[in-house]
């Protein structure tokens, strides 16, 4: 088998791929499910189509997918510019911790302010993550990938300190976690179980989608991860699109943080995510780097922790099984890629195309 | 004396994984690719590790075992990135984002189990003077025989080493092979030895560690012999603050190796020429022969 540069990107594969890649998953899935022993069919059931069948576990799939939608539409951003941001866990722990500082701070202070500064915190914290790498590299030339995975750490354990000692529900019995909210301190529900945090997830994402295809800005960015040199040549500065694209991620999981814990969790805890600033990286591939593709990979996404939830009740299927599809996902998805730019020829055709030459 | 030498034996053994997982790391980025999986292998090596010495009650095995799943999970990388050409870094983040979800739904019948430890040799643990051997024997084979000629030109201008006559794809698959055994090796050594259990994520970014402990010794073996055993250091001192009692909050401590990476990248970084000098030139470079 030998790969053969395509003349042109194919459009059509670019499109394909993630299904391809899809469907590959769940075949795997199967596998998996086989060789643990239990009904391929009927845990396949379990893990993507039943979720989708009540009207309660559509809304939680929404709203499990709306931190993966916006921080996935910044992840996208960032690497489409060739800024390699996997601190986004981080970002997002930041974003809670200043946020939660408000209701910590002042627990009895109630008015629609305290949410607006509570998101505001938020985004604030997300982005003072963020510009430390963003910092770092454009200083300094320190790789950001290993940094911002390293603050990831650093923050976990600062979060981890802060609901053990200072900030600890002095009423709580000694559980690492701060003072329940309550009130403005939490986000408004449009329905029964979905809040306004995930409407403004799919218009983040929509009002990215825009940036990146129809703006300079967006231009900009595309270009600088083409490109740094034309980019250099057409005026645009490399150091400020990196700093341009680590604080919009950074403030977008930021944002994802504060909606967590004024929603889901309703309070401060050392754990508040389940690896979604990890899992909104497989989210920007899969969506083609692309904020609006984001919102279907971000539901996908959303799709595989509440499945993961569902065999482990069902099934007793350990929901460790949940990133272990994950992961599975985004191998293919980057193998099927490889189809975009280039196709598969076999020797027998290569010698036919030279005879006929 | 004793203090000190006790001390020293601790270091080593904290910096043992570092050091193991680095030095192949360095060989695989030597040929000029870049696998940002070191956390995954790691992992997987630890569960595989752990897992066949519990099931036999051989350590032995479990090391062995901890190097195959560390090769296997190379191969795949290598796979994706040497055959399919995929983006490095992105392939990297699936190993280790696989890793750790692969070993987690692995592990979970071992949570809690008790380990089959690693016996020491005459007082020190076998794979502390292994590590030791591996620094002078990559340094050698890298700068003194034909083969790491060949992986050194292979990874600054593959578009040369391919016109020499050599096979870029086939050099490129046995240093990745050559970093997931040692990230896998790496990984067991901790399950097998330095804690002997299994635990969810027991790895805590060590392999990320060696990543940058790489680019800290500018891709020179015995430079990351000084870093790793730098890292060995800091990781030491954080226990021994916390055992003092000196009212530092243990979760400060536990965050010096990461803050220390991250000052340890900027102090070398800074520094292009030396950077420059040694990185190899085709790092992360995908690889098409024309014809």
């Amino acid at each position: 088998m030998r790969l053969e540069k395509r003349p042109e990107r194919s459009a059509a594969m670019a499109l394909a791929s993630p299904f391809i890649a899809l469907a590959l998953t769940i075949v795997t899935a199967a596998i998996i499910f086989a060789l643990r022993g239990n009904n391929p069919l009927a845990a396949l059931y379990v893990y993507f189509i039943e979720p989708l069948t009540a009207l309660w576990s559509v809304e939680q799939l929404l709203v499990k997918a709306s931190p993966l939608i916006l921080i996935g539409a910044g992840l996208s951003v960032c690497y489409r510019a060739n800024v390699w941001n996997i601190g986004a866990e981080g970002q997002l722990t930041a974003g809670a911790i200043l946020a939660g500082a408000v209701p910590v701070f002042f627990p009895a202070w109630q008015s629609p302010l305290v949410l607006l500064v509570m998101v505001a915190l938020g985004v604030l914290g997300g982005m003072m993550w963020a510009a430390i790498p963003a910092f770092l590299r454009n200083r300094f030339s320190a790789n950001e990938i290993l940094t911002s995975l390293m603050l990831v750490y650093v923050v976990q354990l600062l979060l981890d300190y802060l609901v053990r000692g200072p900030w600890r529900d002095p009423q709580g019995f000694n559980f690492p976690k701060s003072v329940t909210f309550e009130g403005w301190q939490l986000l408004p529900y449009l329905t029964s179980g979905i809040h306004l945090g995930v409407l403004i997830a799919f218009i983040v994402a929509l009002v990215l989608g825009y940036v990146v295809s129809r703006t300079l800005k967006g231009y900009e960015i595309t270009v600088t991860g083409l490109s740094t040199r034309a980019a250099r040549f057409s005026g645009f500065s490399e150091k400020r699109t990196v700093m341009f694209c680590m604080l919009l991620s950074g403030g977008l999981a930021g944002l994802a943080g504060a909606f967590e814990i004024s929603s889901v969790v309703g309070q401060l805890q050392p754990q508040i995510s389940p690896g979604y600033g990890f899992a909104a990286i497989i989210v920007a591939f899969l969506g083609r780097l692309n904020p609006v593709g984001v919102i279907f990979a971000g539901l996908l996404l959303a799709l595989s922790y509440i499945g993961g939830e569902a065999v482990q009740t069902a099934l007793q299927i350990p929901d460790k099984i949940t990133r272990v599809i994950q992961g599975i996902l985004l191998f293919y998805i980057l193998a099927c890629d490889t189809l975009i730019t280039y196709r598969i020829v076999s020797p027998a055709s290569r010698a036919a195309a030279a005879a006929g030459a | 004396m004793e203090l000190l030498l006790t001390l020293l034996t601790i270091i080593m053994t904290a910096a043992t994984p570092l050091l193991l997982a680095a030095l192949g790391e360095m060989v695989t980025e030597r040929s000029g690719v870049l696998n940002l999986g070191v956390e995954g292998m790691m992992v997987m090596g630890a569960v595989a590790g752990f897992g066949a010495a519990f099931m036999t009650g051989n350590p032995w095995l479990g090391v062995l075992a901890s190097i195959v799943a560390g090769m296997a999970m190379s191969l795949l990388f290598g796979f994706l990135t040497l055959t399919l050409l995929a983006n490095q870094v992105a392939t990297g983040l699936a190993l280790t984002l696989l890793g750790l979800g692969l070993s987690a739904l692995m592990g979970e019948s071992f949570v809690g189990q008790p380990g089959v430890k690693l016996p020491s040799l005459a007082g020190v643990d076998p794979l502390v003077p292994f590590s030791l051997a591996m620094v002078a024997a990559t340094g050698w084979f890298l700068f003194r025989t034909k083969m790491g000629l060949i992986i050194r030109a292979v990874g600054n201008s593959h578009a040369s080493a391919h016109a020499l006559g050599y096979n870029v794809i086939a050099v490129r698959y046995l240093c990745v092979l050559f970093g997931g055994a040692m990230s896998g090796l790496a990984g067991g050594y901790l399950s097998l030895f330095y804690t002997p259990q299994w635990v969810e994520n027991m790895t805590a970014g060590r392999g990320w560690i060696a990543l940058a402990l790489v680019v800290f010794a500018s891709w020179l073996p015995l430079r990351i012999l000084a870093g790793a055993y730098l890292f060995g250091t800091i990781s030491i001192l954080s226990f021994v603050l916390q055992a003092q009692g000196l009212g530092i909050p243990s979760q400060f401590l536990s965050s010096l190796p990461y803050l220390g990476t991250i000052l340890a990248l900027v102090v070398i970084s800074g520094n292009k020429a030396l950077t420059r000098r040694n990185t190899p030139a085709s790092l992360g470079q995908p690889f098409v022969p024309d014809r």
